[in-house]
């Protein structure tokens, strides 16, 4: 076993109990928490792309803090709320969306590597901002991601249901005078605080699998919003949460278990026969209905 | 070019309501274009207008007008009585393509909800009576069957259904329909159209139609708006059903036919050259 460096360790019940687990669980579940509440939009609003995007426009944010000196969680808030709020500037339309989202998506990750050259940042880093470092995470940190979190579900209780009305059906809700431009900025921003959060538990390259995994997952049960919130928030606390165990139990980075587990559970619900289709629904025939 | 025709049987309690939709001298435009221009005419309360013209000539364009979505840049218009604004509870509105847009993401008695309850904010359960009223919409089109289904899942008969149930959940006095029929078989269509007749005459809807295909309405309309040479234009539907307007509206040539029964179709008259 020695070769794969995988090894049993016999103690992680102490393990968890440590300052540094104990950190990684609650900012895990902050984390879980808002990315499970705000999936269900980021799939309406076909937004997956662009979370996907502000993860790497956070990028630069994070390794230019460490060029700057300032902390990591302010250059990543920063990046993610401004570069959300320029995607959301451009187009309504899905295309020319995703082509800004794109074309800004490959700038700031050509900034962010040369930031990182700048600031001479050594390998760790740079790899602790592309694949997360749940394990890092300090008490202030902690606080932050609270308030963060506190902003996201006091925020969306406010507007989940015009939220709702202007994913799922922007154009009626237009015209009965829900204000959609103005929900569709609110929303951007919701989520880069959310991805801001979300980076430093599982990275960059992986955040999709917290951010959109779960609520797809959950989608493939039920399609009531509400349900389909609180069960995306329980797989995504279930994939922080063993994740975290496993990592433990074997000293590896958690990362990889939080992504495998949110992963599982998605192929699970897909492959499970008798649950839903795994295909996009073909229409049945009518039902009969004279009037 | 205004005309107040009364035609058919109308047993709208009418005259002393307001018209559903005038227009006095209203020209809109896109963009710096202009759409259409010197648009004047009254739509009366209880009346099935459809609203024809070939693409482009701002049919959809109307509608955003009387939803209040777009300003005009000319003339004076009322709907119902009033100014339009965003927001009329008055007007429930299914646009085109409506249901294509729509994924796996909604079930059907909850989009009908959200016609009624989605432009509040905060955080509120669904009241009984709420819930009542989202039962009647689904029941009166016939959708109850297939309300715990998911949008995705239905046919498209079936999402105009439901699409139309969120359109008078909250009791609308104008609908708006654009393009209600396009990709639907002809038995769905005729379903639609009767379900269409039924709203005007056990509801009392104004219901305004834009359609491109004139046949499967001809049932039920009792007035027309064409868009002729950029100008909307209103008659009553006997009026409009003329092969030498409908020649000179679509710009290819239409036939009228008149059945031994009374029916009316049109019909492209265009015909293969015989060799």
């Amino acid at each position: 076993m020695t070769l794969l460096a995988v090894e049993f360790q016999s103690n992680w019940l102490d393990v968890l109990q440590t300052t540094f687990m104990r950190n990684a669980l609650i900012g895990g579940s902050l984390v879980a928490v808002a990315a499970g509440l705000l999936g269900y939009f980021v799939i309406t609003r076909q937004n997956a792309f662009a979370a996907h995007a502000l993860a790497h426009i956070g990028f630069p944010g994070a390794t230019g803090a460490i060029l700057l000196g300032v902390p990591v969680t302010l250059g990543l808030a920063v990046f993610c709320v401004g570069g959300g709020l320029l995607i959301g500037l451009f187009g309504r339309r899905v295309a020319d969306r995703e082509m800004a989202t794109g074309t800004i998506l490959a700038l700031a990750t050509a900034v962010g590597v040369l930031f990182a050259s700048l600031a001479s940042a050594n390998a760790g880093t740079t790899t602790s901002v592309l694949f997360g470092n749940l394990l890092a995470i300090s008490e202030d940190q902690l606080l932050v991601f609270a308030a963060f979190t506190a902003a996201v579900v006091g925020t969306l209780a406010v507007l989940a249901r015009p939220l709702v009305f202007a994913s799922v059906d922007p154009a009626v809700a237009e015209a009965r005078g829900v204000p959609v431009r103005a929900l569709g900025i609110a929303f951007v921003v919701l989520l880069a605080l959310t991805i801001t959060m979300a980076v430093q538990v599982v990275g960059t390259l992986l955040l999709f699998a917290l951010v959109v995994t779960p609520a797809a997952t959950a989608l493939r049960i039920t399609a009531r919003p509400v349900r389909v919130a609180a069960l995306a928030v329980a797989i995504a606390l279930g994939s922080v949460w063993g994740g975290l165990v496993l990592s433990a139990m074997v000293d590896l980075p958690p990362s990889f278990f939080i992504v495998s587990l949110a992963v599982l559970a998605w192929l699970a619900v897909l492959l499970v026969p008798g649950g839903r289709r795994a295909t996009p629904a073909r229409a049945p025939v009518d039902n009969h209905h004279p009037h | 070019m205004t005309s107040s025709g009364v035609p058919t049987a109308d047993r709208s309690a009418g005259g002393s309501r307001p018209p559903a939709l005038v227009l006095d001298g209203v020209s809109v435009a896109r963009g710096g274009q202009t759409v259409w221009s010197h648009g004047t005419f009254t739509v009366r309360a209880g009346a099935v207008v459809g609203v024809i013209g070939p693409n482009g000539a701002g049919k959809t364009t109307m509608f955003q007008v009387a939803l209040g979505l777009l300003p005009v840049t000319a003339g004076r218009v009322e709907v119902l009585g009033a100014a339009p604004r965003r927001g009329n509870r008055r007007i429930g509105y299914v646009p085109q393509n409506y249901t294509a847009a729509l994924g796996d993401a909604i079930r059907a008695r909850d989009l009908v909800t959200l016609g009624l309850t989605g432009s509040r904010f905060g955080l509120r359960r669904t009241s009984p009576a709420e819930r009542a009223r989202v039962d009647q919409a689904l029941a009166w089109v016939g959708a109850e069957a297939f309300a715990e289904r998911r949008m995705s899942e239905l046919s498209g008969g079936q999402q105009q259904r439901v699409a139309i149930a969120q359109a008078i959940v909250d009791d609308a006095e104008l609908l708006l329909l654009d393009e209600p029929l396009a990709n639907l078989d002809l038995r769905n269509q005729q379903e639609i159209v009767r379900l269409l007749g039924d709203l005007r005459r056990e509801r009392d809807v104004t219901i305004m139609v834009v359609a491109h295909d004139l046949n499967p309405l001809l049932p039920v309309l009792t007035d027309a708006v064409y868009l002729l040479d950029g100008h909307p234009h209103h008659d009553e539907i006997g009026q409009v059903v003329q092969e030498e307007l409908l020649t000179h509206l679509y710009g290819t040539p239409v036939g009228v036919v008149r059945t031994a029964q009374g029916d009316l179709f049109t019909r492209a008259a265009w015909r293969e050259p015989q060799a």
